[in-house]
């Protein structure tokens, strides 16, 4: 790993932290406040790529874990990873490794409704994949009650994968990678 | 930057940080082999009880549950309705005394002490390729940029204002994160000048 792995891993890390200070906005019709933070996530792999947003992550739940107040709401502490919802907390690194490797087998910049999809299948479907099993398990309830309670922040998560596709396009646009 | 630290003098404020991480991992893994309602209760009572020792009030005990009530709440019913309500309590005490546990090693320990013990344990990791002091610098650069990405946001919000576009997110994160990641590489290319290349 070189020196600029460490750097980048550490800025996709505040990047995460940042997003979280945040305030949540509320989706008019549902009532669910959606946060920013998880679009962190699908922004670390998207621009650091698999390896260095990964770690970015696992650097990021690291310092919650030691009990810097940097998930959204100000939440941190060894505790948020023993709550029902830790599911998603433990799959949010390899969501960033799977949209990073994605994103890594072009050459060249994805076409939006292509980066989409990659953003999609990592940072919505493969987190619901691990998160609703988790709370099914954990608080020991049906499968399907837990995936009912994860509907509503659905339409969110897909405002944020638009949103990290734009912001990922225009910044490679801006800055190419090298 | 603040953290979740409580300052006091108490037996957990004096215990060695990494003493306090097994003491969890030890707790934690065995409230899961408890099965009994009444066990637990008591357990609850006494993670409850440290907390006082701790110096911390009984608010404080509860500002640790206060994010999860609803969802404890919907697990209980849940329970409650489908195998029983004895399980049910069951569920959620396992859980109440989990991030009671945990809260307890947060408020009592600064993020120094717990950067510190994590940073003193790492050559552990060496054998699968983690390297202390890259760790220890990816540590120490991750909370120097959270300020200066707060900084910088500020700026282009202001600037973008002035264009009208301060509710466009895309117009505001793209100029941060490209300074940002200019700002990266300059660091990087600094370190590599100066031979940065720890062992």
């Amino acid at each position: 790993m070189n020196t600029k792995d460490i750097v980048y891993i550490a800025l996709f890390a505040a990047l995460i932290a940042v997003l979280g200070v945040f305030p949540p906005i509320t989706v008019p019709v549902i009532g669910v406040p959606i946060t920013a933070q998880s679009m962190g996530v699908m922004l670390a792999g998207a621009l650091a790529g698999a390896k260095r947003g990964g770690l970015a992550v696992v650097l990021f739940l690291l310092l919650v874990a030691v009990g810097l107040p940097l998930l959204s709401g100000g939440r941190g502490g060894v505790g948020v990873f023993f709550g029902a919802s830790a599911g998603f907390l433990f799959a949010y690194p390899l969501a960033a490794v799977i949209i990073g490797s994605l994103f890594e087998r072009n050459a060249t910049l994805p076409t939006w409704p292509v980066a989409f999809a990659y953003v999609t299948l990592g940072g919505i479907l493969f987190l619901y994949a691990i998160g609703i099993p988790w709370i099914a398990v954990v608080a020991n309830i049906p499968l399907s009650k837990a995936a009912i309670g994860s509907i509503a922040y659905i339409p969110g998560d897909l405002i944020k994968a638009g949103l990290t596709v734009a912001i990922t396009l225009g910044v490679r646009r801006a800055y190419p990678a090298h | 930057m603040h953290d979740l630290y409580r300052p006091g003098n108490s037996l957990f404020h004096r215990m060695h940080a990494g003493h306090k991480v097994l003491c969890l991992v030890f707790a934690g893994s065995t409230i899961f082999l408890v099965s009994n309602l009444i066990t637990l209760i008591a357990a609850l009572v006494m993670i409850t009880f440290c907390y006082r020792l701790a110096g911390l009030s009984l608010s404080d005990a509860y500002q640790q549950l206060r994010p999860v009530v609803v969802v404890l709440l919907l697990i209980l019913i849940v329970q409650g309705l489908i195998h029983s309500w004895t399980l049910g309590f069951t569920v959620i005490a396992r859980f109440a005394f989990l991030l009671l546990a945990a809260g307890l090693l947060t408020l009592t320990t600064r993020v120094s002490d717990m950067i510190t013990t994590i940073e003193s344990n790492l050559h552990w990791l060496r054998p699968i390729g983690v390297n202390p002091g890259k760790v220890s610098l990816a540590i120490s650069l991750t909370l120097r940029f959270i300020p200066v990405m707060r900084r910088v946001t500020t700026e282009v919000r202001e600037a973008q204002k002035v264009r009208g576009l301060e509710r466009n997110l895309p117009a505001l994160a793209i100029p941060v994160i490209t300074r940002m990641l200019k700002m990266s590489d300059d660091i990087s290319d600094a370190l590599d000048a100066r031979g940065y290349d720890p062992h």
